[in-house]
């Protein structure tokens, strides 16, 4: 149903924390392995061993390089799938009812045997999160992973995201944004989680952990305590060994 | 309006069974839960219980599935019918293979058993194969460890008796600082990630030390852009500052290491008693003691009879100005004020944030400390220190100033993973000793401890083919895979008859100077007969090294084979416990391929080789499973450690269990034993620890030892050099010797700075291992090679500027040996003088089942062709080995170029023939699913 | 964007031939008989062909029925709606010119106005999608309907329409033009605010996620260069505006009205063209390019 839904009962979505996602493309991966495997059709891959191969992906990993005033470059790998944005502008678009918007728990989703692969959903999504499959002309997004989240021929603790369950860092965060008290509602108060293109009105679920300040020794601070020498000549210190063996 | 939605089933069935086994995508070995649908590889996904990744899975892990049905796997055994490189193969059977392999095998085994070189690349069964060419009787055996990460083994084995690589690790759990050198993904890829993580969560800080800020590096709270090679430099700054400061943990250094030892001031060897024990003088007595008496405190500052302890050695050394901060600074390009900001807040940590766990334990010379205290400071480190030819002692230099500030096996420091620690001591010496129709007089492999330890013959001539273990590389651990092909085609030290590889693509990345590679496997001497005459080659895939081969063994992929990642070979053991794992085929092979080692087994059998056939001739294993369960390396220790023993309650020690590898498979494809708390921390100098590791067959008594901050073994080298004892140095080696085998930590240019005029080729050049891509074998993966399609040379922005670079432009990249020209990218937070690129994703056209437009074979590229496995020509004439002159690493990031802007070349240059697909071609859309 | 030739061909000839129903519903020209069915033929001819070709692009053009559902919330689905409305209704009076010689008046009218009303649904398609600044404007239905009542006018032969609508039609391309080269600065979506990585400096993209192309590079990370953009907006401008008016006023006007109407199509499409090559999703930030 194209329509959003007033509210949701819970905001189901991922924090990803850019301080710590090292760029692996596990998430990636394994995001391509469980969904060609699971919900709706496989996500196939064009001219796989070719000169051109092209596939569709339901996460991919940028990286960008940020040139501070003063200092080194610094590089942050950006991980970026659906954020099951609150206002969700793919699923107003759809002309289908292929696109919606789950009342229970806020994720995104394309019924796949209603998409007639129009493309106007991706055309509407700021964030490059929808693909239109090329072998089977349905458009293909993540889906959170609502196969997983509550399946129960999965073990309890398995039951999360398969990109959340792989990473090696622990950069991505699986929770419910509408409880204050959970892991991801206290991640992005305390540490600024933040949205993409907020000026597009979107109100992603998903949040971004911005990078923590980084090369802080690098600041010239002339305050800043350097080691005290115990000897200038090595003659001075032996003597100052001496004496520093007496206290052991 | 009420809200419609979709009924979906978010239950689905996810499999009908899970497999569990171990990943070999890479060498990091985790666990992986295989789901099957209709008996197929329907998901892999990590394994929780797994002691390497504990759920977690990379990229290339995930990917597995798009290995097990690549076009590209080889389909059966083939004899080569075109020309050398050519690619024309034509398939035969297993029989005729066995028959033709055996046919050259057994004349060399019988007459002259050194004709053949036995060499494998990335392999993880090295006890086995080794244990094979042992049988067999050539000296000619090594895995890659030469080529990859040799200094670091060995400098961290004879420095302290074990290693970064994979056989350590940070206490990630406790550690506050964490230093990380020249790593942009090592074998330790999933932990490392974990451990990352980890520390960010605790509120740690992690400085990466790296010309290139991307992956770990990236993260790190502060990024230290070094220049390449000269990190040697900057950790004797920061210790030059810990000695200046007296930030010095003098207790640990005291009773744990060999700084309190006395060097005989005429020798510069250590003193030792009647019973060969180092010397120390008791603090509290004055007297001369050996150093493992109870109750001794050795005394740092001691002088006896003019000879001064190994402590006051180094004082004097490193509190010399040359290695001041603000000497040093700009060679590093690195602030003098960084450095010393860097090394107070080392000290910082490890001083004013030590703890204590309150753990009482009693250490080698039976004194009982009470609590042990922790040192919340770490340090991890690969290539980037160990592949430039000054990278064993750069290496030992890091192991120093971990070792000063007291973190090498304390709570919160660096840890060792079983079976280390283990001083040299315990470890095997080289053997070459061979005999016609005979095994080999013990393992080719091992540490040597003087000069007397060298695989030479009487002539001072090398034993083995890659001249390892000679004073061109003396302690050369894990010999020199990349000197194999240039050394059989130059003849030098002598011809061979047949070299049999297995899992290296040495016509291609895995070598330097591809390009000459390439020529030395087609070369053919006066009488049209090829100059390396025969090639046997055992790969999975297309690779490009298949093409070079005469004969060929094809291997099953890892989901396909049984495998045995053993505590004999590379463990997969973590800091707090001893662990194995097997592989087992969780699919059976759909082509007409073997596991090499089974193939290895029936080769054995058909040779007849001892270790392999019983007195009356018949096979003592039917196959590679039928060893691992049988073999019996000494009584009671086997390949595996778990479940041993006839009910298979037995651990480490303990008889033959015919049912091991079903309790693997019951037990997820693995085995881990804890190391009991109180023993997990001094491991070197624990009681408890070193009566586990007996227990465990480790060791067979209790090996303690100290760490050698002075390395005797490098001193008898150095002192050789300086005209003591019979065996002696060719002259044009002695200054080198003398020069670099100094026995405390040194740091001097990696060689390519003095080979080639620093102002023509001013660009450091490097490559970097991508986090999704392994070496040459995951382009063949469909998933893997969108990722990592083409790698373009990445310039700093200086570089790119001076050039008046544009995106899509390219450049031609020259050192002394040799030219390509390649796509060029900007990168900011990069090295000013530095650029790299991604390692191994260059292709020749027609390897990997892709099609000859593959971008990695028209965009991508090889740094190799850049690299030679020689030096240029010296003053004499002669060109020694591009290796550390101690280990004979491979100095793969020595290298320097020039670069300039080039017209569009269309395709990477050089570029070669295509070679023919010997599997044909992959399908032009995948949609993979199995369970329909 | 990627100029789909499916989409241009599609709202190039519905525009036109909706504008041209228009026309008719409010019987202007007034005619019935043949010349009425010639008239509605190539109305429809337009029309449904543009529709048509609109569904090349579908994935699942079997399913397209399920795409009059979501009228409420959806630009794409009352498009649909309203264009079978309205060729419905017009059918119904084209029925009564072409064959019952009636003016059903209030028909044509109802006609005329769902027809305008496809133009628009057709036109906000675009004008909604916040992701393409240059699209987001009611400058865009403006432009369309004008475009299209002026074609329809110059086709219908309203040459006194024509001469005054095709003019007014060219000042909104122009002023389109002029504030789309501005839309996506004045957007505020830059490469700092879609990564949120501003604070620290200045951002930049260093590699995409895949070496390979990918869905979203090939749909809406289409880029023309800047020369080519404007010899594309003379020729749109030339030939779908200023040609057919001077056409028209020619001497002899009436043998030259075809030429003119089929200059007029040709500069629309250059202009639609234009209208998809020219727009920048804000998708392309996250690949650095714009
Ligand atoms: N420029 C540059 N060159 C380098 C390096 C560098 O840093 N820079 N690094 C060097 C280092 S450290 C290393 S270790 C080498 C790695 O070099 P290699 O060890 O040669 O690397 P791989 O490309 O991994 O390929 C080995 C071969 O194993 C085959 N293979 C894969 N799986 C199997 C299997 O299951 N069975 C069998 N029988 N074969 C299999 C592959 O098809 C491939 O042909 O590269 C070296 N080369
Ligand atoms: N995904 C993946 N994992 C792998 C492999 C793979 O191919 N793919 N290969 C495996 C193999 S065989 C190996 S040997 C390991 C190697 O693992 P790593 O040691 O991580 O090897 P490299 O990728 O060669 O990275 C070397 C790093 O050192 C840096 N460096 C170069 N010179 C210097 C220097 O002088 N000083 C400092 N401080 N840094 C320097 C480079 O910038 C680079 O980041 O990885 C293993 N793991
Ligand atoms: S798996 Fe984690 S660390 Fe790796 S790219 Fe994804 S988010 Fe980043
Ligand atoms: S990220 Fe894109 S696809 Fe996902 S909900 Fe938001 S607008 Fe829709
Ligand atoms: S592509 Fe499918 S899901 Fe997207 S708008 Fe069109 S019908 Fe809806
Ligand atoms: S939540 Fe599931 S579908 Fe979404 S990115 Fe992660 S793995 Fe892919
Ligand atoms: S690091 Fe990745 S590829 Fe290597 S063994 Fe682990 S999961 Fe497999
Ligand atoms: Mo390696």
């Amino acid at each position: 149903m194209t329509t959003l839904p007033e509210t949701t009962q819970r905001k189901l979505g991922l924090v990803i924390d850019l301080d710590t996602c090292v760029g692996c493309h596990a998430c990636v991966v394994s995001c391509k392995g469980w969904n060609t495997e699971n919900y709706g059709a496989p996500l196939s891959d064009q001219n796989p061993y070719g000169g051109d191969p092209s596939g569709t992906f339901l996460n991919r990993v940028h990286s960008y390089e940020v040139q501070p005033e003063e200092g080194a470059a610094q590089l942050i790998h950006f991980p970026k799938s659906c954020l099951h944005c609150e206002d969700a502008p793919c699923v107003t678009v759809c002309p289908t009812g292929a696109s919606y918007k789950r009342i229970e728990d806020g994720i995104v989703l394309v019924n796949e045997s209603d998409c007639i692969g129009c493309g106007l959903c991706a055309w509407a999504c700021p964030y490059g999160a929808r693909e239109l499959d090329a072998a089977e002309g349905v458009m293909k997004k993540c889906t959170l992973c609502v196969d997983r989240i509550y399946n129960e021929n999965l073990p309890e603790e398995d039951r999360m995201p398969a990109c959340v369950r792989t990473c090696p860092a622990g950069a991505r965060h699986f929770g419910d944004f509408a409880d204050p008290e959970s892991n991801v509602s206290k991640l992005t108060a305390e540490r600024g989680g933040m949205d993409l293109m907020p000026e597009l009105n979107t109100k992603p679920v998903n949040k971004y952990l911005p990078p923590r300040p980084k090369d802080e020794m690098d600041q010239i601070d002339v305050l800043a305590p350097f080691l005290a020498p115990v000897a200038e000549e090595p003659k001075g210190f032996i003597g100052w060994l001496d004496k520093a063996l007496e206290k052991i | 309006m009420t809200h419609h939605q979709p009924q979906i089933d978010t239950s689905p069935k996810v499999s009908d069974e899970v497999r569990k086994t171990t990943c070999y995508m890479c060498a990091c070995r985790c666990g992986i839960n295989v789901h099957m649908k209709d008996g197929k590889v329907a998901y892999i996904e990590g394994n929780r219980d797994h002691p390497v990744n504990k759920g977690v899975l990379c990229a290339k892990g995930s990917a597995g599935i798009m290995q097990v049905n690549a076009p590209s796997r080889l389909k059966s055994p083939m004899k080569r019918v075109g020309p050398r490189g050519s690619g024309e193969f034509e398939e035969i059977s297993w029989d005729e293979a066995l028959d033709m392999a055996v046919a050259l095998l057994k004349p060399i085994r019988e007459n002259d058993p050194e004709k053949l070189a036995f060499f494998t690349g990335r392999d993880q069964s090295q006890s086995f194969t080794g244990f094979w060419a042992q049988n067999f009787g050539t000296p000619n055996f090594a895995a890659h460890g030469g080529f990859c990460s040799v200094n670091m083994a060995a400098g961290g084995i004879y420095t302290m008796g074990g290693a970064f690589w994979e056989f350590g690790q940070p206490d990630w759990d406790r550690t506050k600082l964490f230093m990380l050198f020249g790593v942009a993904e090592d074998h330790d890829s999933n932990p490392i990630k974990i451990g990352i993580g980890k520390i960010k969560g605790n509120g740690g800080k992690i400085v990466g030390v790296n010309p290139i800020r991307s992956g770990y590096n990236a993260v790190a709270d502060e990024w230290v852009g070094i220049t390449p090679g000269f990190d040697g430099l900057f950790i004797l700054a920061m210790v030059h500052e810990l000695f200046r400061a007296g930030k010095l943990d003098l207790e640990y250094l005291s009773r744990f290491t060999n700084a309190p030892v006395l060097i005989d001031a005429e020798t510069g060897l250590l003193m030792r008693d009647e019973n060969g024990k180092e010397l120390v003088i008791d603090r509290r007595t004055g007297k001369l003691s050996a150093f493992d008496q109870k109750g001794i405190l050795p005394d740092l500052a001691a002088t006896h009879e003019g000879n001064r302890t190994v402590f006051q050695l180094m004082a004097e050394k490193y509190l010399d100005p040359q290695y001041a901060p603000e000497a040093v600074a700009e060679r590093c390009g690195i602030s003098a004020d960084r450095i010393r900001k860097i090394a107070s807040e080392l000290a910082r940590v490890a001083f004013d944030e030590a703890f204590e766990l309150d753990q009482s334990w009693t250490d080698f010379r039976g004194d009982t400390h009470d609590k042990m205290i922790g040192r919340p400071v770490s340090f991890h480190s690969m290539r980037g220190v160990s592949a430039h030819s000054n990278g064993f002692q750069t290496c030992r230099a890091l192991h120093l100033l971990q070792i000063i500030l007291g973190t090498v096996e304390v709570p919160g420091g660096f840890r060792f993973k079983p079976p280390y620690p283990k001083p040299i001591s315990a470890h095997p010496k080289p053997h070459g000793k061979v005999s016609r129709n005979a095994p080999l007089d013990g393992p080719h492999l091992g540490f040597v401890h003087g000069p007397d330890d060298l695989m030479l013959r009487e002539d001072g001539s090398p034993i083995r083919i890659d001249k390892a273990f000679t004073w061109e590389n003396p302690m050369s651990s894990h010999g020199l895979m990349h000197m194999v092909i240039s050394n059989a085609h130059a003849g030098d030290p002598y011809k061979i008859d047949t070299l049999f590889m297995y899992m290296a693509n040495m016509s291609w990345n895995s070598s330097m100077n591809s390009s000459g590679v390439m020529q030395m496997l087609t070369d053919k001497d006066e009488n049209g007969d090829y100059v390396i005459p025969n090639i046997i080659y055992s790969d999975a895939y297309s690779s490009e090294m298949v093409a070079y081969a005469d004969l060929i063994l094809p291997d099953t992929t890892y989901l396909e084979r049984h495998d045995c990642i053993s505590l004999l070979d590379r463990p997969i053991c973590e800091a707090d416990a001893a662990a194995d794992a097997i592989r087992w085929p969780v699919i059976e092979p759909d082509r007409d391929v073997r596991g090499f080692q089974t193939t290895l087994v029936h080769l054995a059998n058909r040779l007849g080789m001892p270790g392999f056939v019983n007195e009356d001739g018949s096979a003592k294993y039917e196959d590679y499973a039928d060893y691992i369960v049988n073999h019996e390396r000494k009584p009671g220790i086997g390949p595996l450690a778990g479940f041993r023993g006839k009910d298979g309650d037995k651990v480490g020690r303990g008889e033959v269990n015919p049912d091991q590898l079903d309790r693997y498979i019951e037990n997820g494809g693995f085995y881990v034993e804890h190391i009991p708390s109180g023993a997990d921390y001094y491991k070197p100098w624990n009681n408890a620890y070193q009566d586990w590791a007996v227990g465990m067959g480790i060791y067979d008594k209790p090996e303690p030892y100290l760490f050698s901050l002075y390395s005797e073994p490098m001193r008898k080298f150095q002192r050789a050099a300086e005209g003591h004892g019979d065996r002696q140095p060719p002259e044009h080696l002695r200054g080198r010797v003398k020069e670099t085998m100094d026995p405390l930590p040194i740091w001097y240019p990696p060689f390519e700075e003095n080979n080639v005029d620093p102002d023509e080729y001013p660009v450091h050049a490097l490559t970097q291992r991508p986090m999704a891509m392994y070496h040459s074998w995951g382009t063949q993966n469909a998933w893997l090679r969108q990722i990592h399609g083409r790698n373009p040379l990445y310039v700093p922005t200086k570089i790119w500027e001076a050039n008046d670079f544009a995106e899509g432009d390219w450049a031609r990249v020259s050192s002394v040996h040799g030219s390509i020209t390649v796509p060029v990218a900007h990168m900011a937070a990069l090295n000013e003088s530095t650029v790299w690129t991604w390692n191994a994703i260059g292709k020749r056209k027609g390897a990997w089942a892709l099609s000859n437009d593959a971008p990695e074979a028209t965009k991508g590229f090889l740094l190799n062709h850049l690299i030679h496995e020689l030096q240029p020509p010296k003053g004499d004439g002669l060109r020694w080995s591009n290796s550390d002159p101690i280990t004979g690493q491979a100095a793969w990031f020595d290298l320097r170029v020039k670069i300039e802007k080039a017209d569009d070349p269309r395709e990477s240059q050089p570029g070669f023939d295509p070679i023919k697909s010997p599997v044909g071609q992959g399908p032009d859309e995948l949609t993979w699913k199995v369970g329909k | 964007m990627h100029p789909a030739p499916s989409v241009i061909v599609f709202t190039t000839l519905s525009g036109l031939g909706f504008g041209l129903l228009t026309w008719l519903g409010i019987g202007m020209p007034d005619v019935s008989g043949w010349v009425a069915f010639v008239f509605f033929a190539i109305a429809y001819a337009l029309a449904v062909g543009g529709l048509l070709a609109s569904t090349f692009h579908l994935g699942h053009p079997e399913r397209a029925i399920k795409a009059f559902s979501q009228w409420r919330s959806s630009w794409l689905s009352r498009e649909g709606v309203v264009s079978v409305a309205a060729l419905l209704v017009m059918g119904l009076y084209a029925l009564g010119r072409v064959f019952l010689d009636q003016n059903w008046a209030p028909i044509g009218w109802l006609g005329a106005a769902l027809s305008l009303a496809t133009v628009y649904c057709t036109s906000m398609i675009y004008a909604q999608l916040a992701t393409v600044p240059r699209w987001k404007t009611i400058l865009t239905p403006a432009l369309f309907l004008s475009i299209a009542v002026g074609g329809g006018a110059l086709l219908a032969g309203e040459r006194d329409f024509a001469v005054i609508l095709l003019p007014v039609a060219a000042v909104f391309q122009i002023i389109w033009w002029t504030r789309g080269d501005l839309a996506f600065e004045q957007s505020g979506s830059t490469l700092a605010s879609a990564t949120g990585l501003g604070e620290p400096g200045q951002v930049r993209a260093f590699e995409p996620p895949h070496t390979g192309t990918n869905y979203l590079l090939r749909e809406f990370v289409f880029q023309v260069g800047r020369k080519h953009a404007i010899k594309l907006r003379i020729i749109a401008f030339v030939l779908g505006f200023a040609l057919p008016v001077l056409l028209v006023l020619a001497p002899f006007a009436h043998a030259l009205f075809a030429v003119a109407a089929i200059c007029h199509l040709i500069g629309i499409a250059a202009s639609r063209w234009l209208f998809f090559a020219e727009a920048e999703h804000v998708v392309g930030l996250y690949y650095g390019k714009r």
